[in-house]
């Protein structure tokens, strides 16, 4: 046994000391997958079936397993990742990212294969995932708004007022144009001026960025609802009728079974959506912007010692993330043809905030705490229609439990940009 | 490159901190600037590298008036600084913090990383630095961070390079490595410019040296100069370097520290099965390079840290275990290593400083009042004997400067009964004159029978101090040797040589700060 720890007290030596194996993640695994176990493969009676349906071109994919032994097999394979996550943890040897992302998948279906166990109605696959990503598109949106403002040093705790402001501006701007696009377009700039808002306060009052934030959220809910009982509802048919924007079928992807239509037959936005995070997953890590924009959320100072300015690299970024989450509130109304409300963003912004911590600060790592919490969203939605024995609240709750222990250290560490909240004043 | 600065002033409110200040830097030559902390070498280094708009004076590059606007035109300009806290990106590589700023781009944007790389390796391997483009500046010794720096300004061409301060986080060994990189710049052509207010490193590495003393330029001098004659200069009236005492007259044992082991949040050892003695009347100076666990060693025996194994007996009493108003009680005077942090607070008055610990106790407590005049009376004594400069005991403590702060902690922790005195990094940042007085009074502390013990990264103070020197590596004694241990041996141990090995290495390779105390003692004894 000691023979395989060997190499590890060897590299000490060469650097610092190491820091002692934390078990904790591979024993939450281990933990959770026993009692899913216990709960969905072992107690519940026997000799149920549970089915499952897929959308496939032109007929629906259904296929049907019998529950008990389907569940305790998936937890046994759950079991069996935690296993392999406790060696890599003794041996000091790094799990990739597809570690959890398995073991959370195998989970899930262990999940659904009880909740749907013995139903008459089967599970539809399809749009249980194709919901979830389209849940999770204002998330993705918010998450990457925060990333950008946070990577340079400036908290953006005005998510949830920028993708308020992005759906009414949206709404109203499609109605007046009669065109869904021109609302995309607005939607951007009722973002940036929050953002416009938020670094004329923290950068040039630096005042304290989280209650500037705090604030805007409020005064946009202030702005939006005002403006909506006194003008749009009067005015509903001039001003708040937004068109839909259509669904763009990409020909040929949108075909492939399963994914297909999942990905590939969704709106511009959607599409909008992949295109930023994968531009801003290579530019954040790999240009000039993204390493000056790090840096100055990192140490400003040093930034400034090599003559990048500290304060406008923060305005622009701010900037942007607040046009990026704008783009995100476009989703409320004009994604689905749906007329502005007062606070129908309900909370969204600060669901993206999680998801932006959970994920790390990287762009690839916010979209999937998105689609967690999207999917998540959507399976209290489905699992509701069909009857489950879990209550909804109870699912409900789930992607906020799962943020607590994430955030609290599973995932490993967390390290905010260092000087995040801090104003530079030289 | 020439580089002059002529008649530079820059105020900030009332203070003038640079008067009117002329400084001429020829090519290829190392120009120290001396001055003690806060004689404003600092500000002028900022002006000059654009950081601070002067409020007069210009700065002349090759005889040509130049003007900054930041730190970016200065670079422009030829001008490179090795700041004293270093200006790199702890997460990033080494290679994106040396061209951050000016990254050589692909399309797109895109960083070319292995041009960055490139442009590390090839100024690293000209002057054999030895670093790793792809490491991470954090994972970095301090020695090697600094280096990286120096890469940094020399990637961008500097033909006059500012080290501010450069040696103050350095081990002896280290510190002669940067000598030595220094005389290779130097051969190469480039111009130096050397802050530090240490007079022996100046000796060593100097062409010339300009002292500054509150603002002004009020000498020059050759490098061949005497100490006493640079310090006497740098203070403006003459000083005594050395610390005049008689030796120690230890007593039996007053404090044992026991197996002592301390964990930090992140689980990582930061005091490992530490043992030490300290008897009465003698001072053990605990050496090593900062962050090396003395902080968590002096916390763990004043009770604001609790160990995971280990005992503290003083005079026969456990302290670990207690809290820290108990520890003070049983008779430790502490004088932590950040006086502003924690020695003083500065919004509270003089007097009030002086009775931070004694508040509660006659004869400053009269039931659950304070007796004002007791304390104005106290604040009065103690202002008078320790020579704490201030214009009066109900200033703000905050408004004093560094040494009269640290008199005022001195004077704070030394008015009652003592069974033991501890002092971390008793002169940090104090002009010559305090240093003198603090180091005085220490002396006279142990010369009462009091166990002392000194935290100290600064070798010349731990050698002008320690009866017995305990040195800490990575949290765990790597030797205990007699006071008057030769600096090379120190430094080795230092840096995790056990001591008989460092002995031996010492023996065979000076370095040049060794040579020279060498050299000294042999013109002494001729």
């Amino acid at each position: 046994m000691s023979a395989v720890a060997a190499p590890a007290p060897a590299r000490a030596a060469a650097g610092k000391p190491l820091p002692p194996i934390s078990y904790k993640a591979p024993i939450a695994y281990g933990a959770v997958a026993a009692v899913a176990l216990l709960l969905f493969g072992i107690l519940p009676a026997s000799g149920r079936e549970t089915s499952f349906t897929m959308f496939a071109p032109g007929e629906n994919i259904e296929f049907t397993v019998p529950s008990k032994p389907t569940a305790i097999v998936l937890c046994l394979i759950a079991l069996g990742l935690a296993a392999w996550s406790f060696q890599a943890t003794r041996t000091r040897r790094k799990v990739g990212v597809w570690l959890p992302a398995v073991y959370a998948v195998v989970l899930v279906f262990a999940l659904l294969t009880w909740a749907v166990a013995g139903k008459a109605q089967p599970l539809p696959l399809t749009s249980l995932l194709q919901g979830s990503l389209f849940l999770a598109v204002p998330l993705v949106f918010g998450a990457l708004a925060g990333l950008v403002s946070e990577r340079s040093g400036i908290i953006n705790i005005a998510i949830e007022g920028q993708l308020l402001a992005g759906a009414f501006l949206a709404a109203v701007v499609a109605t007046i144009t009669s065109s869904a696009y021109a609302g995309l377009i607005a939607a951007p700039i009722a973002g940036a001026l929050v953002s416009a808002l938020l670094v004329a306060f923290a950068i040039k009052y630096v005042v304290d960025q989280i209650i500037v934030g705090v604030v805007l959220n409020v005064l946009v809910v202030g702005i939006t609802s005002y403006l909506f009982s006194t003008v749009l509802k009067e005015n509903a048919g001039t001003l708040n009728t937004p068109p839909r924007l259509p669904t763009l079928p990409i020909p040929g992807l949108a075909d492939i079974p399963v994914i297909g239509p999942v990905l590939f037959r969704q709106t511009i936005l959607v599409y909008l959506m992949y295109v930023v995070v994968i531009v801003l997953q290579v530019l954040v890590f790999r240009s000039r912007w993204g390493l000056r924009m790090r840096a100055v959320g990192e140490h400003p100072k040093a930034a400034d010692t090599v003559g990048i300015k500290v304060n406008r690299t923060r305005v622009w970024n701010t900037l942007l993330g607040g046009a990026i989450a704008g783009l995100g509130g476009a989703f409320f109304t004009v994604a689905n043809g749906l007329a502005f409300g007062k606070e129908m963003t309900g909370g969204k912004g600060f669901i993206a905030l999680a998801a932006m911590i959970l994920g790390r600060w990287s762009p690839k790592g916010a979209l999937a705490a998105a689609l967690l919490f999207g999917f998540a969203d959507n399976l209290q939605v489905v699992l509701g229609i069909i009857g489950t024995p879990i209550p909804s609240q109870i699912m409900l709750m789930t992607p906020y439990v799962v943020t607590i222990f994430a955030v609290a250290g599973l995932v490993g560490r967390v390290r905010a940009p260092a000087a995040e909240g801090i104003a530079y004043v030289k | 490159m020439k580089l002059e600065l002529r008649g530079i002033t820059k105020r900030f409110g009332a203070l003038v901190a640079n008067d009117h200040i002329d400084l001429v830097v020829e090519p290829g030559e190392i120009h120290a600037l001396l001055g003690e902390n806060g004689a404003g070498k600092s500000t002028l280094m900022n002006v000059l590298y654009g950081f601070y708009d002067p409020d007069d004076g210009e700065i002349l590059v090759d005889d040509r008036p130049v003007e900054f606007a930041g730190p970016g035109d200065a670079m422009a300009a030829g001008i490179g600084m090795v700041h004293q806290h270093f200006m790199l990106v702890p997460v990033f590589t080494v290679a994106e913090n040396v061209v951050l700023g000016y990254e050589p781009v692909k399309g797109g944007g895109m960083i070319d990383l292995a041009a960055a790389r490139r442009r590390v390796k090839e100024i690293s391997d000209r002057f054999g630095f030895d670093v790793d483009p792809d490491a991470m500046v954090e994972d970095l010794p301090v020695g090697a961070q600094q280096r990286v720096e120096i890469i940094k300004a020399l990637s961008r061409d500097a033909k006059v390079l500012i080290l501010d301060e450069p040696t103050a986080v350095l081990t002896p060994q280290e510190t002669d490595e940067l000598i030595a990189i220094m005389r290779q710049l130097k051969a190469a052509g480039t111009s130096i410019v050397f802050i530090t207010h240490k007079l022996r490193e100046v000796r060593a590495v100097a062409d010339r040296i300009t002292v500054i003393r509150r603002g002004k330029v009020v000498g020059s001098a050759r490098p061949d100069s005497a100490e006493t004659e640079l310090a006497s200069l740098m203070v403006g009236r003459s000083v005594s370097l050395g610390v005049d005492r008689a030796p120690a007259q230890a007593g039996e044992v007053a404090l044992q520290v026991r197996n002592l082991s301390v964990l930090d949040d992140a689980g990582v050892r930061q005091v490992d099965d530490v043992s030490f003695d300290v008897a009465r009347g003698e001072i053990v100076a605990v050496a090593g390079v900062q962050g090396n666990g003395q902080t968590e060693l002096t916390e763990v025996i004043l009770g604001l840290q609790q160990p995971v194994a280990g005992s503290v007996v003083l005079d026969g009493t456990e302290l670990v275990g207690r809290t820290v108003k108990q520890v003070l009680d049983a008779g430790v005077g502490f004088v932590p290593e950040d006086r502003t942090e924690d020695g003083v607070v500065a919004d509270f008055s003089v007097a009030e400083n002086l009775i931070l610990d004694l508040y509660d106790r006659a004869p400053f407590a009269r039931g659950i009042s304070l007796d004002p005049r007791k304390v104005q009376e106290n604040a009065e004594r103690r202002t008078v004997e320790f020579d704490v400069r201030t214009p009066s005991v109900d200033a703000h403590a905050g408004t004093l400067s560094g040494g009269n702060q640290q008199k005022v902690v001195l004077a704070r922790e030394m008015s009652r009964p003592l069974r033991l005195f501890i002092a971390s990094q008793p002169t940090r940042g104090l002009d010559v004159g305090s240093i003198e007085f603090v180091h005085q009074r220490i002396v006279q502390e142990r010369d009462t029978g009091t166990p002392v013990i000194i935290v100290s990264t600064e070798l010349d103070e731990v050698l002008a101090l320690a009866d017995r020197i305990v040195v800490m590596y990575r949290g765990r004694i790597v030797g205990i040797v007699p006071g008057g241990t030769d600096r090379d041996v120190l430094g080795l141990m230092m840096a995790g040589v056990p001591q008989a090995e460092a002995v031996q290495q010492a023996a065979t390779h000076h370095t040049v700060l060794g040579e020279a105390d060498i050299e000294a003692s042999e013109e002494e004894s001729k």
